[in-house]
């Protein structure tokens, strides 16, 4: 068992007196547990209800994805690319993807770079849908997750459509893509992105204007951008401190700069309440990717001519994507072999992650649920 | 009705020695059913409710349109192996439920369905009902404290917090209402609420804090903090499975959901009072489960719709809304009372009551909002005071 720091002064929040000194609780919160989204262990030493430290202890998901990856062809890791952040599956993919093509310098055809980027920027609003509902859940509301799961059902029947599975897609290939959209396939995108637009209205009817939900979050679990940075911490995370960092504006790639609506979505409080509010803004920002692609959407061969087995020169890159939760990226060293001789994985929800222990010093226990459900992890991508 | 404890000859011309016992026996019988298939219908109607509201179907596989789907439900939970940990405090463990579920089932003899339709009509049945209702919460302490797991041990403990600091609202609104009806008996309680004279009318902001406070009496959300779900697994239940899990559960809190209802059926919705009610008495019966159930509709109406209050949150609004609210209510109401003669002191406590209420649903959120703006512009000059560069 791993050992509690001793001693740490313990941090009242302002406006709540506490004057009696009781015996210290250690809590298990954790690996099985309703709110802590997957396997992840919380070490609680809490003082009445008020938490005196944590320490998150995890590994409980790993399944060694990187150490796979030097086994497999190229295109054969795209499989296992798909288990790390496994509610924004896409767009691990395409990380890895993205990764491999800058490798072995391969070109991506027009039309599967719009298509990459409406099955990615759904892949997100899938990730913001499961992420809201559950966030909701933890703060006690039942309503929220099942119309979340209502409309990302949706968006994994494309999934299924596209390219015959719901949840572990594999659909990118390097150079391309596996298949084009099956025949019909647009209308009912467009069709769905009209209703869910309007759906996303309704949550946040349902959501923002309940005072109970403002009391929760508002002022809550709150860092500075100078915090974040030092973290590493990028993504929703950090727009939510007033950074307008995002990597598809700032390190741009597939075809991002062409695209008019991506803008970065930005809150200025840094607590749950504005990590909240970028999460809804991106999902109308992808309603409009979304449309703006299927505008411009070209004709085309979906994937370059690349074998299924081909090997890349030696070769060294980092390509960094943004994530649903923040950077992911793929390290990718190659020595010639048709198989990547490292590929390392930058994880967003293990970066996010490490700032928990520091947000949840001095809060009390149902806010160490609020809090750990704002900063968005999925254990897959912790562990991977 | 008889007084008790005198014996009077059953129908039939049964022996009274006799009849005490088999009256006893029929009505236990009769109220336990009364809880058990209440339980198992409200259980029923929150989960169609909830998932109309969640935009699915909801259980429709056992019986027609899913209406056994509960019975089979409480057929599984009795047909479960009793599980006890090994380390829990045996006597306690195994009795909790129990101390719950009597209080519950003991509230039901005051209760008046109907013009006597009633298991016994003491004059202090408000009193009655509302120790009762303080009992229970012993049992969630024992629950927690015995079942030696710290989730539930927290649960336990901020139930009793809970239920002590709510229990202070919810009797000074009784009070108001028993300051106009002069009594507290029950159905003194109810007749003195002839036609539309409801006591909602002129009481509505002792009924809207009865209501607040009755949630939380009952465990509902969203002040369902001792059972919370994502915090505490499942509070002092943690450890409970099979059917003690269903008596403290399904049993209780649906009982318990059942007698704050109607409670407030009688007290601000006239009990029995309906059409017809003085031709045939019975139907008494049905104008008063009509009410009750309208009150469980919006219990759990509000269930579908609202997250959960974090426990200092929870206290503040206690301690620092309503009980000044229904202190100040209760002040108003016994002033006017007695300064002002018969027809006017009513309207006049209807016009402040009203105030209160309008007064309520406007600056509570007003108010709260502004706070939190207060917050988030302190957050902003904290933030901008850190991230300026130091000299």
């Amino acid at each position: 068992m791993t050992e509690v720091q001793p001693y740490v002064e313990i941090q009242t929040p302002q406006g709540v007196e506490d004057e009696l000194v009781t015996e210290e609780l250690i809590l298990n919160l954790g690996p099985q547990h309703p709110s802590t989204h997957g396997v992840l262990r919380l070490v609680l030493r809490l003082h009445g209800e008020r938490i005196v430290e944590c320490l998150p202890v995890m590994g409980y998901l790993h399944r060694g994805l990187e150490k796979i990856y030097e086994n497999r062809t190229y295109e054969g890791g795209i499989r296992y690319a798909d288990q790390a952040d496994y509610v924004a599956v896409m767009l691990n993919e395409w990380a890895y993807a993205l990764a491999t093509e800058a490798c072995a310098e391969i070109e991506v055809p027009r039309r599967a770079e719009f298509l990459r980027t409406i099955v990615g920027e759904l892949s997100r609003a899938s990730a913001h849908l499961v992420w809201l509902g559950t966030y909701l859940l933890d703060l006690g509301a039942t309503t929220p997750i099942l119309w979340c799961f209502r409309d990302r059902e949706q968006i994994l029947d494309m999934f299924e459509e596209i390219c015959g599975s719901r949840f572990n897609h594999n659909y990118y290939r390097p150079g391309g893509l596996l298949y084009d959209f099956p025949p019909g396939l647009l209308s009912k995108l467009e069709r769905f992105i009209d209703r869910w637009e309007k759906n996303i209205d309704e949550y946040r009817e349902l959501i923002e204007g309940n005072e109970i939900f403002l009391e929760r979050t508002v002022g809550i679990g709150v860092f500075d951008s100078k915090t974040a940075i030092a973290y590493g911490i990028g993504g929703p995370m950090l727009r939510a401190t007033g950074v307008p960092h995002d990597l598809r504006v700032d390190r741009p790639y597939s075809i991002y700069p062409e695209l008019k609506s991506m803008k970065p979505v930005t809150a200025q409080d840094g607590d749950a309440f504005s990590r909240y509010q970028v999460r809804l803004g991106e999902m109308k920002l992808v309603v409009a990717l979304v449309r703006e692609c299927l505008d411009k959407l070209p004709g085309g061969p979906v994937r370059a001519r690349v074998g299924h087995v081909f090997k890349a020169k030696p070769n060294e890159v980092y390509f960094p994507i943004e994530g649903a939760k923040g950077e992911i990226g793929y390290y990718m060293i190659s020595k010639g072999g048709p198989n990547p001789f490292r590929a390392k994985m930058r994880g967003a929800s293990f970066c996010n992650l490490q700032l928990l222990p520091t947000l949840l010093r001095g809060r009390l226990v149902a806010d160490a649920i609020a809090i750990l459900g704002s900063i968005d992890i999925v254990l897959g991508e912790v562990d991977r | 009705m008889s007084p008790p404890g005198v014996l009077v000859p059953g129908p039939f011309g049964i022996d009274p020695l006799v009849w005490v016992v088999l009256r006893l026996l029929i009505a236990v019988l009769l109220v336990v059913g009364l809880i058990f298939n209440g339980a198992l219908l409200q259980i029923l109607m929150e989960r169609k409710l909830q998932a109309w509201a969640q935009d699915r179907v909801g259980p429709y596989h056992v019986g027609p349109w899913g209406l056994l789907q509960t019975f089979a439900d409480a057929l599984k939970l009795i047909g479960k192996e009793d599980v006890r940990s090994r380390f829990t405090d045996a006597a306690f463990f195994l009795t909790a439920p129990a101390i719950t579920f009597t209080p519950m089932v003991a509230a039901w003899v005051v209760i008046p369905f109907a013009p006597g339709v009633q298991g016994i009509d003491i004059n202090i049945g408000l009193l009655y009902l509302s120790s009762l209702g303080a009992m229970g919460v012993l049992g969630i302490v024992i629950a927690g404290w015995a079942s030696n797991n710290k989730y539930s041990l927290i649960g336990g403990l901020r139930s009793a917090g809970q239920l002590i600091s709510y229990e202070v609202p919810q009797i000074l609104s009784l009070v108001t209402v028993v300051l106009l009806a002069g009594s507290l008996q029950l159905t003194k309680i109810a007749t003195a609420q002839p036609g539309l004279q409801l006591n909602l009318f002129i009481l509505p902001a002792a009924f809207l804090t009865y209501f607040i406070a009755a949630l939380a009496e009952t465990n509902r959300t969203p002040f369902d903090l001792p059972e919370a779900e994502s915090e505490l697994v499942a509070g002092y239940l943690t450890e409970y499975s099979g059917m003690r899990w269903g008596t403290f559960l399904a049993l209780t809190e649906y009982g318990n959901v059942t007698i704050v209802s109607s409670i407030m059926t009688t007290l601000w919705l006239g009990g029995w009072n309906g059409p017809l009610v003085d031709q045939a008495p019975i139907l008494g019966v049905l104008w008063f489960t009509l009410k009750v159930y309208v009150i469980i509709v919006a219990f759990m109406w509000i269930r579908l719709t609202l997250p959960r209050f974090r426990i200092d949150q929870l206290m503040n609004f206690c301690w620092k809304v309503l009980i000044p609210l229904t202190l100040t209510n209760l002040f108003v109401t016994a002033t006017l009372k007695v300064a002002l003669p018969a027809p006017w002191d009513l309207i006049a406590i209807g016009i402040l009551n009203w105030g209160l209420v309008a007064a309520f649903i406007v600056l509570i959120p007003r108010l709260q909002r502004r706070r939190l703006e207060r917050l988030r512009e302190r957050l902003r000059t904290e933030r901008e005071r850190t991230l300026a560069p130091t000299a």
